[in-house]
């Protein structure tokens, strides 16, 4: 079923292919560098120094015996760091006065000749401060809660269909559900090297897009975008928390600045979860009302969450569910609340990944008091067109992903009977849940040049966090030049190409790619009127989709997808395994097999670790995430992983972009966790309606 | 790369600790003799990546939790952010870049993981194909995992099957999640040679 299809008008398909990583060899053979592997003569290694109190104020930084340890170049405080331009991210205004707004915010910064005495000087720097009250715990009816304007991706916090719920329902579900905070922690932690050279600055930054750490370091240094230079050749990973700025790179350019040394500054592992972003807690409350046919006649989808003091960011969990179903009353609302915590940000399809663990947990649990099966009761409440915003979908084959997902996992012969499955002490069962992600798109820019050596050179300043960005646009290229891949040379990854948004939103490849195609379609047109040859200065064409890629749509855009699990639960231990994980989607044009088959898998895993192993606590009397690192915080690990499924339909729509291509980095995670969640409920007979499903929860749950 | 000291000693990261806390240490890395001043708080990792720039071991967590850093000291597998270089003196080193074949061919699990895609952003790859090179010879030598049958005959080679790969390459994780495409990549290697 892979997309292996051919473009219209293309003579070689390059598109679909499963081609091989053109970075692949460098990354097995070790010869990728990542941001803190730019060792340039006289660079110096930086440690941060994280506060020690939830709330309060630095009343006095004493670095003396911390300038005493052999090879300190600097202790950098709020007292003497260079002055920054205020940012519009204040999770980036570091070192800059003496609040501290949530445990872990960074109040100095040493820079030393190696990283063992930055690390020990970093111990040795005493930190007085001023405490106030904190508050860190997020409660359902928490007294400061409100209901914001508009939630991440700047979508309105509250909307009313059809009046408030209260519709005759012959069945009825009210339930509540909980998803813990969570950490991305991409293996690569967040570093950056910085170099100033005569006024002008070179950055090595793992960063999901250059183009903005760019301009945001032009505006807080006050100097010109064109004095910077920010290279992301190779970045270990990001999943949303490398997608702006964040303080590290800040810390490289300011301590640069301070010693006139190259600076390289990378977080501490145990480091990150306060100061680049985390998944908010939500906490969710979803009504489902339906007749015995099982259409909904009324859907309420509630989220309360948290956010910092620092900056306004609302995970915007109820938003598909104004995607997903329609009903006559239709119900989506926000409340967040300010507390002295970290500021959360994004992680893997916020909003997406734990809204719809609790609105497919529900729908199961309707399906359940319906009597009906979980894959036709949605279908029947497949609607039409975007039950919020009343469009028609470019494309929806939501259904289809079900019945083929349903097909490939053997769900016909289920018995749908809880706890009606055992091996021994272990019950058995399965789960299914849907999926949606929404088409992102941004305007790029890009170029390409024909060389009379007859290769193709191809610049953008594209990302590759390790999607394949470099694989499947030189794909793009090849097809609309239709020449071969192994004609085309891509350069991606440094601001000195032309600009291009972020790697996040699962928007990448659909943006790049968007400008590349029109730039080597462009160039096929300049080559043609060259008589097919290029001349030897070589031929250039440049495209930009600003004002179409973004262009308002007459059509709602999204991916889709469904996913099916079978877990084992151990009555005696208490412990889940996933046996088997099955996604289907529906994500338009698949451009290269290979690569887009492990981003599939790779979301699926995560949602696997939301599901069973990934929680974060906030000590409500230190205001610290309890688990740190990743000793503590269990990202799943191969043992964990059985062997994961992606497959997808071969789906055309005219109304995304030139390739036909959806996003496809994020739907992975969507949904898995009550997938998997559903299936434990099957092989027990028991709702968990908080993640993750520990052993302790579930023994508790079985009454063990 | 560290920076001159004073008295002229080696790269290591000597300028930032007096003499006494350092020591001359010889290590051969990737076939080549490296004798090094070395700060006793230098761990191998570092000293991989800041004093030979051999930056194949990555840091990922500097705990010994990721598995990130893995190299093979005197063929055995270990996380390198967890050694003290000065306790290595006379140590066997091999990373992902002493990997390489004659002609620069690649290992045969490097070869592997290209052909399997088993990796996205490429940051705990180099950890995996060396943990896996450990993983190889460990079960080839005998010793048993937490998965291994308890009746499998002692000393015998273990056969390694999908469950004993995933065990035993469980301290190397992967956040984008190439699990299955690692065992695979793994499995074909050791299909291979069995």
């Amino acid at each position: 079923m892979a997309g292996t299809g051919t473009a219209p008008g293309a003579t070689h398909s390059a598109l679909g292919a499963p081609a091989e990583r053109i970075e692949g060899r460098l990354k097995v053979t070790g010869g990728a560098r990542y941001a803190a592997e730019h060792p340039l003569p006289g660079r110096a290694q930086a440690w941060p120094v994280p506060a020690t109190v939830a709330r309060g104020r630095v009343t006095a930084v004493d670095a003396a015996d911390a300038l005493r340890i052999p090879g300190v170049l600097a202790v950098l405080t709020h007292e003497n760091a260079p002055r920054l331009a205020e940012p519009d991210d204040r999770t980036l205004f570091v070192l800059q006065d003496a609040s501290v707004p949530h445990r872990g915010w960074f109040v100095a910064l040493v820079v030393a000749e190696t990283l063992e005495s930055a690390r020990a000087a970093a111990a040795a720097v005493r930190v007085d401060y001023a405490v106030d009250e904190h508050d860190v715990t997020l409660t359902p009816d928490h007294p400061d809660a409100y209901e914001p304007e508009t939630v991440n991706g700047d979508f309105p916090g509250r909307r009313e269909i059809g009046g408030p719920d209260g519709a005759p329902a012959a069945v009825r579900v009210d339930v509540g559900y909980e998803v813990t905070p969570l950490h991305n922690h991409p293996m690569e932690p967040h570093a950056s090297t910085a170099h100033w050279d005569d006024g002008e600055l070179t950055v090595y930054s793992s960063s999901q897009g250059g183009n903005t750490v760019r301009d945001t370091l032009a505006s807080m240094f006050e100097t010109s975008a064109e004095h910077i230079t920010v290279v992301s050749a190779h970045v270990g990973g990001g999943f949303g928390s490398k997608g702006t700025p964040r303080p590290d790179v800040v810390l490289a350019v300011l301590a640069a600045r301070a010693t006139g040394r190259p600076v390289t500054v990378s977080l501490p592992r145990r480091y990150l979860p306060a100061v680049v972003g985390h998944r908010a807690p939500t906490l969710h409350r979803v009504r489902l009302g339906a007749g015995r046919d099982g259409r909904l006649v009324s859907l309420a989808h509630e989220v309360t969450t948290y956010t910092s003091h620092v900056k306004e960011f609302v995970e915007q969990a109820a938003v598909s569910a104004r995607v997903m179903y329609g009903a006559p009353h239709h119900f989506t609302t926000h409340h967040v609340v300010r507390l002295d915590v970290p500021s959360p940000s994004w992680m893997r399809a916020p909003g997406e990944a734990p809204g719809m663990y609790a609105l497919e947990s529900a729908m199961d649990e309707l399906a359940a008091e319906l009597g009906m099966d979980p894959v036709e009761l949605r279908a029947v409440n497949d609607p039409d067109r975007e039950p919020d915003s009343g469009k028609p979908f470019s494309s929806r084959h939501l259904v289809d992903c079900l019945r083929e997902g349903a097909r490939r996992f053997g769900w016909s012969g289920r018995d749908p009977r809880p706890g009606a499955r055992a091996e021994g002490p272990l019950l058995l069962g399965t789960g299914v849940a849907a999926a949606t992600y929404p088409v992102l798109v941004s305007p790029s820019t890009a170029e390409a040049e024909a060389r009379p050596d007859g290769t193709f050179a191809v610049r953008v300043n594209a990302t590759d966090i390790g999607t394949g960005a470099r694989t499947v646009l030189a794909q793009v290229a090849a097809d609309a030049l239709g020449v071969a891949l192994e004609r085309v040379r891509i350069e991606v990854g440094c601001t000195t190409l032309p600009a291009a948004p972020l790697a996040g939103g699962s928007s990448g490849t659909s943006s790049w790619g968007w400008a590349v195609h029109d730039a080597c379609a462009r160039l096929a047109e300049r080559l043609a009127e060259h008589g097919g040859t290029p001349p030897a200065a070589g031929v250039t064409a440049r495209a930009d989709t600003a004002g179409r890629a973004d262009a308002e749509s007459d059509y709602a855009r999204h991916a889709f997808g469904a996913h099916f699990a079978e877990a084992a639960v151990d009555t005696v231990t208490g412990e889940v395994r996933v046996r088997r994980l099955l996604g289907v989607y529906a994500a338009g044009r698949i451009l290269n097999a290979r690569t887009a088959r492990s981003q599939f898998v790779g979301g699926m895993t995560m949602g696997l670790g939301m599901a069973l192993t990934e929680t974060s606590t906030l000590d409500p009397a230190f205001g610290d995430f309890t688990e740190s690192d990743l000793a503590s915080y269990h990202v799943p690990a191969h043992a964990d992983v059985p062997d994961v499924e992606a497959h997808w339909i071969d789906e055309s729509d005219p109304h995304v972009n030139p390739m036909g291509s959806k996003g496809i980095g994020e739907i992975g995670i969507v949904g898995t966790a009550a997938a998997i969640g559903n299936a434990v409920h099957h092989a027990t007979g028991v709702r968990f309606r908080e993640l993750p499903l520990t052993p302790d929860k579930v023994l508790r749950g079985l009454g063990g | 790369m560290g920076s001159e000291n004073d008295d002229g000693a080696a790269p290591g990261g000597a300028p930032a600790a007096p003499a006494e806390q350092r020591s001359a240490t010889t290590l051969r890395v990737n076939a080549e003799h490296h004798t090094l001043d070395l700060d006793h708080r230098r761990v191998l990792l570092d000293v991989l990546r800041e004093d030979l720039d051999l930056t194949g071991a990555k840091k990922g967590c500097d705990h010994g939790q990721c598995g990130a850093c893995t190299v093979l000291v005197d063929g055995r597998r270990v996380n390198s952010c967890l050694q003290l270089a000065v306790a290595l003196d006379g140590c066997e080193v091999t990373t992902v870049e002493g990997l390489l074949g004659e002609g620069e061919a690649l290992h045969p699990l490097q070869r592997a993981f290209l052909d399997r895609d088993a990796f996205q952003c490429g940051y705990c790859t180099p950890g995996q194909i060396c943990s896996a090179v450990g993983v190889i010879a460990e079960a080839a030598a005998g010793h048993p995992s937490h998965v291994t049958a308890p009746g499998a005959p002692s000393g015998r080679p273990v056969p390694l099957d999908r469950d004993e790969i995933r065990e035993r390459l469980s301290g190397n994780l992967c956040r984008c999640g190439a699990y299955p495409r690692i065992v695979d990549a793994v499995e074909d290697v050791e299909g291979a040679a069995t």
